[in-house]
């Protein structure tokens, strides 16, 4: 990794939703703050900026990850993924965000966009979770407004789903 | 109430179904419009706030120098500007209070705002936060509402004279004969605690001044109630119409909270004015859980007059209100929105209340999810549990023979509430019915035989909704009342209008955060029109230059579906009403004979007869010259609509507080474990009557959210402060928020019994598992550990502290405050060194090699005799903070025996600490005995709390590292390494 100074920008190229991107970031900048100022893309969202309330998660080279943990120059040559890229290029909602709105899974709708994509990795890689299991995952947000249910409900039914696809 | 039943009643209605909602295609794919989300104009400025790091303190000197130098910084708005630009905030009791947008003479609570940077970016703007240097004269804290009620406690607004301020007593009915009277008083004392529904969004907003008109226009997720907008045009020393409010199209929860924005709306418009650019804040964090808002906590006596069946003939309250630093407005509603609801779900007839209000040096409320009702419920729901303990009778028997009949209603409460609809003893059925509280029972004898601890809780509430705007002034006497002018009513408004191609919109002052209010209304007003949610569109961005708004407007006290729905529903029949004779003479029918049907108009008797809706409802536009004299165009309707039930209180003091009052029964079974003091709820049922729901699936959610936030402020949330009143929960690590895995799923039921007060019929249903559900859960609690006092929140060490009452108290949360004063970190140890006391004696005393030995020293210069000043950077956890600090040795005994103290602030907060070191000759060598005390407050106190201990011990280390090195003669070095036992931490 070249060095870097601080108080400098310094180009920052990554591949985000597929498609490749670029932007200038000093190397304090936060991933949370690059990706929705630096390169305007606001659908992640920022709640605690310390870890814990799960409203920044991203897909880091497929791997969820807390984008307020991160500094933006740590994604350079990387592949990111953020909820803007989890429908179809068509606009569709994904099986994932379609259950989400079958079930009330939202109100607010500020930390959704961290539990989708925590549990489109965990879903991709847990493809029958058990209710347990879905609850374990979603402990790591925090959601003030909809007691849960809703999300669990939809993460279990899109599980079965693409099971009987 | 009984057309619009019919309506809802027809086929094709829409209303009452649980429609999938509007707003979430956008959410769900990042395309939601939050505050932080929206462009602002180039040369917009970003905003960081320097916060006091004590919780009181004289305000001595500013000195923003330093900062202005910085790069990117285009200005620094300190209590100068605020004082010239700015008035202090109306407060809701008659007493000379100064609250401004900005500390001015002292800084009263933790976290208070003390300046603001205004820079290119946040992070330049947080930089320079560390340039400004602030001196501070501390005053005595005072934390405990108890201890600020006393006379001698340190004065928090020396003009006031007395930290209560306001103290009002009342009766209705006869109490005093009714408790002479009474066979049995049973009471019990609460201590409620702080907590928030801190939504994941925190407070933002884009603030500008527009200097060719002199208008303020401040675009903010403010929640309402809209009566503080001529707060802040006040407090700005401009007209109302000078201070333009707008609210961003999504808002990332609030429940309350977002209320709190006003005082920073103020000062970010002010700042803008000063710096001729607009403003851009978005609070972290640790500001929104340090200094943001919070529920109040309170201290209630409250005690009943018992007949011997159980009967309560009446209450005594004596309740205690702790509103933090200032009495920021609209407080102390808190204290006065349960007011003419005291009794509850009871007929109780007599009643007497004192109510006080008390300032503490603590984080000023406001807003929360329950809005009183928690307080209330908690004191009101444990005692008739206790009654019945108290008398042997059976619990859920005792408020049963106590709820108010269905025959009774609508049913005037002791203290004015008027219960508009309600069958509670029915509710009460449905909860425990189809064999749901005999299983309960029986999971109890079950438990309980194998020894396990297992307890059953009820809790019966009423839950108001549509605040009446004049309860607030119960806290006046009448003749203070006389004086302002009457307060009254609740007004809602919605606005429905007609496109050229006939499409209809739907605007409203309802500011949701979250509750699904544009599904809602498109269901209402498609119904009126015989058209599909779909083709309605519905927008809750408010401006208040544009938009039809009342001091009522905003989304706070369950008003949405019982007053706002209703609202718009009035004004799209309106606005049926002028297209129905436009229709009329074109199907040349009377317009009686009009019908709305299937996105068609047509005459009744003969539906072929028919035009489409969008053409007509397109007619006002085109060719309004053909609609006929008397005709008048349909464009647009706007609605107001106030409960004529809310009157102001009368000379008496009663008032009538809501328009609508909904019923609540909880049920639920606990398992406790006796190792750990972890409580698991086994089974939770809660029954609601919120008469008509407009939108099930919706309701449903509000009541899941609702029980998520009481589950919450039952078991894990506190807002804990230190006896000196530093924060000790500024991050989501410590103050716990639960998770999926906490939160189980509650069984809901609905009874539906329609208020004859609301245009649609609905009542609230948003708040009543805040009110409901922590006492449910603590009444069970108390029943599986056999112990009938209990406060919240039943946290595991809490719990073991009513399993086993001979331990130690638990450590943290409310222990640290109750704790006499002392210091939270402490420790002892030993060490050895190879040097002799004579030599270490000397290393310590030399002001040189003294510097040498204080790990991260940077500076230390003599200001009096055994007195240094100095510089010094310490490290806590991952963050790194630069200390100014004093440092005084005393109690000298050469060489034997010394006391090192040290005080200081900086970037991190304040710290003090003292060692007292005792040198022993040992063999040529030295031991080393010491004994150390240290507190921190301010940043480094709230988010590293969990790391401020090993961070002390580290510090110790590295000194006596250093002291060996230091004091030490060459040959001797360095054997220490491992040869050092490290103290021993308390
Ligand atoms: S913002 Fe990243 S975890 Fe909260
Ligand atoms: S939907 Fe509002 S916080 Fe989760």
């Amino acid at each position: 990794m070249p060095r870097l100074k601080a108080g400098q920008r310094h180009e920052v190229a990554f591949t985000l939703n597929g498609v490749a991107v670029r932007g200038e970031a000093e190397p304090r900048m936060l991933l949370t703050d690059f990706l929705r100022h630096v390169i305007g893309v606001t659908g992640t969202h920022v709640g605690c900026e310390h870890g814990v309330c799960g409203a920044c998660t991203i897909r880091l080279d497929g791997v969820a990850t807390r984008g307020c943990l991160l500094f933006a120059v740590q994604v350079a040559g990387r592949d990111v993924k953020t909820v803007e890229g989890l429908g179809g290029s068509d606009g569709r909602l994904s099986p994932l965000q379609e259950a989400f709105r079958r079930n009330h899974a939202l109100q607010c709708g500020f930390c959704t966009a961290g539990i989708l994509m925590s549990l489109d990795d965990f879903l991709e890689k847990n493809p029958s979770p058990t209710e347990p299991e879905v609850r374990e995952v979603l402990s790591g947000h925090l959601c003030r407004c909809t007691g849960y249910t809703g999300i669990v409900r939809a993460a279990l039914e899109t599980a079965k789903g693409n099971a009987d696809a | 109430m009984n057309e619009v039943a019919a309506e809802l009643a027809r086929e094709e209605a829409y209303t009452g179904r649980p429609l999938k909602r509007v707003e979430d295609a956008a959410l769900l794919t990042g395309r939601g419009r939050f505050i932080d989300d929206l462009p602002s104009s180039a040369g917009t400025l970003h905003a960081a706030i320097l916060r006091s790091p004590h919780a009181h303190a004289e305000l001595v000197s500013i000195d923003a120098a330093e900062a202005l130098k910085m790069a990117g910084v285009a200005a620094v708005i300190t209590r100068k500007d605020v004082t010239a630009l700015t008035r202090p905030f109306t407060v809701g009791v008659r007493q000379p209070m100064q609250h401004w947008c900005l500390a001015v003479d002292r800084v009263r609570y933790v976290g208070e705002p003390v300046a603001v940077v205004l820079a290119r970016d946040r992070y330049l703007a947080e930089d320079a936060l560390d340039a400004i240097s602030v001196e501070y004269r501390p005053l005595p804290p005072v934390i405990d509402p108890e201890r600020a009620a006393r006379a001698d406690a340190p004065l928090l607004h020396p003009d006031v004279g007395a930290n209560v301020v306001s103290d009002r007593s009342f009766a209705y009915g006869d109490p005093e004969a009714a408790f002479a009277e009474a066979p049995h008083v049973v009471g019990t004392t609460i201590r409620y605690p702080r907590n928030s529904v801190t939504p994941i969004e925190c407070f933002g907003m884009i603030a500008d001044w527009r200097p060719d008109d002199g208008t303020y226009e401040i675009t903010t997720h403010f929640q309402g109630p809209f009566a503080l907008h001529p707060v802040m045009a006040l407090a700005l020393k401009v007209p109302g119409t000078k201070v333009r409010i707008r609210t961003p199209p999504d808002s990332g929860g609030s429940y309350g909270v977002k209320q709190g924005v006003v005082p920073y709306a103020v000062l970010m418009a002010v700042a803008a004015r000063v710096a001729g650019r607009p403003v851009k804040w978005i609070e972290d964090r640790l500001e929104h859980l340090s200094a943001a808002s919070s529920a109040t906590n309170r201290v209630t006596r409250i005690e009943a007059a018992v007949a011997e069946d159980g009967r309560v003939t009446a209450l005594r309250y004596d309740q205690l209100e702790d509103c933090g630093a200032y009495l920021k407005a609209p407080e102390p509603a808190t204290l006065y929105r349960m007011h003419g609801t005291l009794t509850g779900a009871y007929q109780i007839p007599n009643l007497t209340v004192r109510n006080r209000v008390v300032l503490t040096n603590k984080t000023p409320t406001g807003l929360n999810r329950g809005f009183g009702g928690p307080q209330v419920y908690y004191a009101l729901e444990r005692l008739m549990h206790r009654i019945a303990d108290e008398l042997g009778l059976d619990r859920l028997e005792v408020i049963r023979r106590n709820l108010v009949p269905k025959e009774a209603m609508p049913y005037r409460a002791a203290a004015g509430s008027l219960y508009d609809s309600g069958d509670y003893a029915a509710t009460v059925d449905l909860a425990i019915g189809e064999g749901r509280l005999v299983g309960l029972l029986a999971r109890r004898e079950k438990a309980r035989k194998e020894g396990r601890l297992y307890g059953i809780g009820f809790a019966a509430v009423v839950e108001p909704s549509v605040s009446n705007m004049g309860y607030i002034t119960t806290v006046l006497t009448a003749e203070e009342r006389e004086k302002a002018g009457p307060k009254d009513g609740a007004v809602a408004s919605a606005t429905v209008a007609l496109d050229p191609l006939g499409g209809v919109s739907v605007a409203v002052a309802s500011t949701p955060q979250g509750q699904g209010h544009r599904t809602v209304l498109s269901q209402v007003v498609a119904d009126v029109f015989g058209l599909r949610p779909e083709d309605v569109s519905v927008t809750v961005e408010l401006d208040t230059a544009r938009d039809a708004w009342s001091i009522a407007a905003g989304n706070y006290s369950s008003r949405f579906a019982a007053a706002v729905a209703g609202t718009a529903h009035l004004a799209a029949m309106r606005l049926r009403d002028r297209l129905a004779p436009i229709a009329a003479q074109r199907l040349n029918v009377p317009a009686e004979e009009i019908v709305f049907s299937g996105g068609k108009v047509a005459a009744r008797s003969n539906p072929e007869n028919s035009l489409s809706f969008h053409r007509l409802a397109g007619a006002s536009h085109w060719s309004p010259g053909t609609l006929g004299d008397g005709v008048d165009p349909a464009l647009r309707e706007t609605a107001f609509w106030s409960p004529p039930e809310l009157a102001a209180p009368d000379r008496g003091d009663v008032i009538n507080s809501s328009a609508a009052y909904g019923f609540i029964f909880d049920m639920c079974g606990v398992e406790v474990d006796r190792d750990t003091g972890k409580v698991s709820i086994d089974r939770y049922v809660t029954a609601h009557d919120a008469g008509r729901l407009l939108n099930p699936a919706l309701a449903d959610g509000q009541v899941r959210g609702a029980f998520a936030n009481a589950v919450g402020a039952a078991f894990y949330e506190e807002f804990a402060y230190g006896e000196d009143g530093r924060c000790l929960n500024g991050t989501f690590a410590d103050y716990l928020v639960p998770t999926a895995c906490e939160v189980p799923e509650p069984e809901i039921l609905h009874m539906a019994c329609p208020s004859p007060f609301t245009p649609l019929g609905a009542k609230g249903i948003g708040e009543g598992n805040c009110m409901s559900t922590p006492v449910c859960l603590a009444n069970a609690v108390a029943d599986a550990l056999g112990v009938s006092d209990i406060d919240l929140p039943l946290s595991p060490a809490q719990v073991m502290a009513l399993i086993e009452p001979n331990e130690p108290p638990p450590p943290h949360a409310a222990a640290v405050e109750a704790r006499e004063p002392g210091r939270a970190l402490s420790g002892e140890g030993t060490a050895t060194i190879a040097a002799t006391p004579d030599e270490i004696w000397r290393a310590i005393l030399d002001p040189a090699s003294l510097a040498r030995l204080l790990p991260g020293c940077e500076r230390l210069e003599a200001i009096d005799e055994n007195t240094y000043a100095a510089d010094v950077t310490v490290r806590v956890g991952p963050v790194t903070g630069r200390y100014t600090a004093r440092v005084r040795l005393s109690e000298l005994q050469p060489p034997h025996s010394l006391r090192l103290d040290g005080d200081g602030g900086g970037t991190l907060g304040t710290g003090s600490g003292t060692a007292w070191i005792v040198l022993q000759p040992a063999d040529g060598s030295t031991r080393i005995e010491y004994r150390w005390e240290a507190e921190a407050g301010g940043k480094v106190a709230a988010v590293g709390g969990r790391m401020l201990e090993s961070a002390a011990r580290l510090l110790i280390r590295q000194m006596l590292q250093r002291l060996e090195v230091g004091a030490a003669p060459a040959a001797k070095r360095p054997w220490w390494r491992k040869h050092l036992p490290l103290g021993k931490g308390r």
